[in-house]
């Protein structure tokens, strides 16, 4: 029986790029990995948003009019639907002036989690006690 | 000898990445490791079967097979290869369709996990 962390680190905007939504899809796999495992065996994902990752998670979003695919919002939300830890970078949002209210929150869904907004340091911690660091 | 699990993102023609990554698997599993190879995104369209290895074009297809015939695991991204209108009867024979899970599973077993980012 083990529990694997594995850090998500989302550095490249959303949209006309694919790769940021696949950490969030892939994190999200967490939910059904153990069909895979053995008994006990789990991994355990952080979502880590950083540089202009944190670009295409504000919340409002309507990707569904001009491209016909669900929001990265929306993904944000899903990850916090399922209990995934995850972190903004509070340097970057500084940077892009992005400020804590225009971040989504998926109350409506019911989800009990929360987006954290944390120093690039705690980003870096989570990265030092996770097993496998998988940049996107 | 240690397990290697590698998540290919990027597409076969574009950029060396692809290919490195390929190179990469080729030669830990010819020093007796365990390798397993998770296709996502653009990288999903190698899977096709029937490639024509022209010499002035990348190709994928003489490579997997080379690769999974040396004992790597080779697993594409079901979603991210139907999108893109390839389906399963048309795949290189032996390569594995699943979910994104199977490279979280790969993941959990592996002493290393590099992951070759994609567009």
């Amino acid at each position: 029986m083990a529990d694997v962390k594995c850090a998500f680190i989302v550095q490249r905007p959303q949209y006309k790029g694919e790769t940021s939504r696949l950490a969030m899809t892939h994190a999200l796999s967490y939910q059904t990995v153990e069909v895979l495992l053995e008994d006990g065996d789990t991994v355990t994902p952080s979502l880590c948003f950083v540089g202009e990752g944190i670009l295409g998670i504000s919340k409002g979003q309507n990707a569904i009019a001009p491209y016909g695919i669900n929001s990265s919002e929306l993904h944000a939300k899903n990850c916090l639907l399922v209990d995934m830890d995850v972190y903004v970078c509070k340097e970057d949002m500084e940077r892009f002036g992005i400020t804590e209210d225009q971040l989504p929150d998926a109350e409506d869904m019911g989800a009990e989690k929360k987006i954290n907004v944390v120093p690039f340091a705690q980003i870096e911690k989570i990265m030092e006690e996770a097993k496998h660091v998988l940049f996107f | 000898m240690g397990v290697l699990t590698m998540g290919v993102f990027p597409g076969l023609v574009g950029s060396g990445c692809y290919d490195f990554a390929l190179k990469l698997a080729g030669a830990a599993a010819d020093k007796g490791h365990v390798v397993n190879l998770w296709f996502s995104g653009n990288a999903t369209v190698s899977v096709k079967a029937h490639q024509k290895h022209l010499k002035d074009y990348s190709t994928g297809e003489k490579y997997l097979v080379e690769l999974m015939e040396k004992g790597v695991e080779i697993c594409t991204c079901e979603a991210c290869t139907v999108s893109r209108g390839i389906q399963k009867t048309e795949s290189i024979a032996k390569i594995q369709w699943n979910a994104m899970h199977w490279y979280l599973s790969k993941i959990h077993s592996a002493d290393r996990v590099l992951q070759i980012g994609g567009e």
